[in-house]
């Protein structure tokens, strides 16, 4: 009898996570003109009317090509630093990995204040490049910090075997190490991808009206009015985040790839 | 050997140079320009001035209106974060004593929101408790009421959407927390002769506290730090510091009194840490 009532009890505590989540889901049906729930049509011409809409069209080339760029700067830039930090016995890199990831510590908003403050005297607000390194100021600390787990945690004698072997220290890199810590770059990438592709509040404070995200766009719309046009853009933005998430977790599995 | 740790310190320093490099400029410069545009002076025509002043900080501390503000913000965080534990406590401790294959399901069920983004979760919230959301319809339909309540661009929506938005992070901490708990303990308790609620009362409970604490501290912060929901679910009319940054930045474009009000933001955050590091102290003894 409490078995039964914990159950019940733990399936609508459930119900409060998962609800707004399934009624986005479900909404995105509909064909009303407004959100009422339930609809009292249903059908796919919120979707439609979705990849017709063009500023979400434009939202979204504009926030897959950020969320490209700045992968490829992390990786660029945070693998060196994560090798730094895992590979050479140094003293103070305790110190360097705090400081590169130091971003975290502040609160977004905090922080896109900061942003603000300081790129739009440079003429960086609403550019391309203003964008990509208010996301990198988020994401790089993750992937530094999930590369050079996932380095730490490789034992290093095949590097030095290698090397005794005559291997050049760059060939030893790009021929064990690299391989060896895919995983772990792969899981960074697929983050920093799903990190910068979901910035809402720094990008809010570096976007213009010629240059904005997709998260951008969505929050403006919410913000001045609700149809289940949002509903169709957030299932199609939530099954494109499983995918990757999916992707990520066969090729490498997630979990043991952030390295916890 | 000296030579060696040298050439280390020299190859560490090239290879984590661009990183230092982006993040020096990308985070520490932006930082240390918003403490000092906390401090300067704005014109009357509106206008960014030159040289030092308190002004802001002199308004914040006594203009009623940001008074207000702070407090509540920090009602907010405290409630939200006090109903997070509610909810989150009792999700916790189900999955800590799971035993099936469901298990991890579970727990990715449970913490599946912080995949999602913010904006979409308000969106949803919205589409329950808005005027022709669902609960106003089901209210309607068996005839409680014939004017929908409110229960979006108020205080009861943000609180509702903070809690819902905390929740993943508090059934994480608590979960860790009950992971380094001894079984043993509560099945000692049980043989011993206790029921399930002194069980529970006098071991589980008084065991998680630390846990409790630093999950409801982690909770506060990204509570009194929250924008999207307060923004989205409060519908302008809920003003707290968060919304208020936005606001001075980007709207009133005053953007000294909005590096204040992040700057006084911080502040609460280190009263939130201080307060939490005492409260461990005292929980761990």
């Amino acid at each position: 009898m409490t078995r039964i009532a914990t159950r019940i009890g733990i399936a609508l505590l459930y119900a409060f996570v998962l609800a707004p989540i399934v009624l986005v889901f479900a909404i995105s049906f509909s064909g009303d003109n407004f959100i009422a729930f339930p609809p009292k049509s249903w059908g796919f011409r919120w979707y439609h009317a979705l990849f017709a809409h063009e500023g979400f069209a434009r939202g979204f080339r504009n926030s897959v090509l950020i969320a490209s760029i700045v992968v490829g700067l992390d990786l660029l830039i945070g693998i060196p630093a994560a090798y730094a930090i895992a590979r050479l016995k140094f003293l103070g890199r305790d110190a360097l990995l705090a400081f590169l990831t130091a971003p975290l510590l502040l609160p977004t908003i905090v922080l896109g204040l900061a942003i603000l403050l300081v790129f739009y005297p440079l003429r960086l607000a609403a550019t391309y490049p203003g964008i990509v390194a208010a996301h990198m100021v988020v994401t790089l600390p993750f992937v530094v910090r999930i590369v050079a787990t996932a380095l730490s945690t490789l034992p290093g004698d095949i590097e030095d075997a290698a090397a005794t072997l005559g291997a050049s220290p760059a060939t030893v890199f790009r021929r064990i190490t690299l391989p060896l810590m895919l995983p772990g770059v792969i899981a960074a990438s697929a983050l920093a991808f799903i990190l910068s592709f979901d910035e809402v509040v720094i990008s809010l404070f570096v976007v213009g009206p010629r240059l904005s995200t997709l998260p951008v766009e969505l929050f403006r719309y919410v913000e001045g009015r609700t149809d289940p046009m949002v509903a169709a853009l957030s299932t199609v933005l939530i099954l494109a985040t499983i995918a990757v998430v999916l992707i990520v977790e066969r090729s490498v599995g997630m979990m043991r790839a952030l390295g916890r | 050997m000296a030579d060696d740790r040298r050439s280390r310190v020299g190859l560490a320093a090239a290879l984590s140079l661009p990183a230092t490099a982006a993040i020096s400029l990308g985070f520490l410069l932006p930082v240390l320009w918003l403490a000092r545009m906390s401090f300067n002076p704005v014109d009357s025509s509106g206008a960014l001035g030159q040289g030092w002043t308190a002004h802001q900080y002199v308004e914040l501390a006594t203009g009623p209106f940001y008074a207000e503000l702070t407090l509540a913000s920090l009602k907010m965080a405290v409630s939200a974060t006090f109903f997070a534990l509610l909810v989150g406590y009792p999700i916790a401790l189900f999955l800590h004593r799971l035993e099936s294959r469901w298990k991890t399901v579970l727990v990715l069920l449970a913490i599946c929101p912080l995949l999602v983004s913010g904006v979409v979760r308000a969106y949803g919230w919205i589409v329950i408790l808005g005027d022709a959301g669902w609960i106003n319809s089901m209210l309607r339909g068996i005839g409680l009421i014939d004017r929908p309540v409110r229960l979006v661009n108020n205080h009861v929506g943000v609180t509702i959407g903070l809690t819902e938005s905390l929740l993943p992070y508090m059934t994480l901490s608590l979960l860790a927390g009950l992971g380094r708990l001894d079984r043993g303990l509560e099945e000692a308790a049980r043989t011993l002769g206790a029921s399930p609620l002194r069980t529970f009362l006098r071991v589980t409970l008084p065991l998680s506290l630390p846990a409790v604490v630093l999950g409801s501290t982690l909770c506060l912060m990204l509570a009194i730090s929250a924008f999207v929901t307060p923004r989205l679910l409060g519908g302008g009319r809920v003003f707290l510091l968060a919304t208020e940054i936005y606001e001075q930045a980007l709207v009133t474009l005053n953007w000294p009194l909005a590096a204040a009000l992040a700057v006084a933001m911080l502040a609460l955050f280190s009263l939130v840490l201080v307060i939490s590091g005492r409260l461990q102290r005292r929980v761990a003894e």
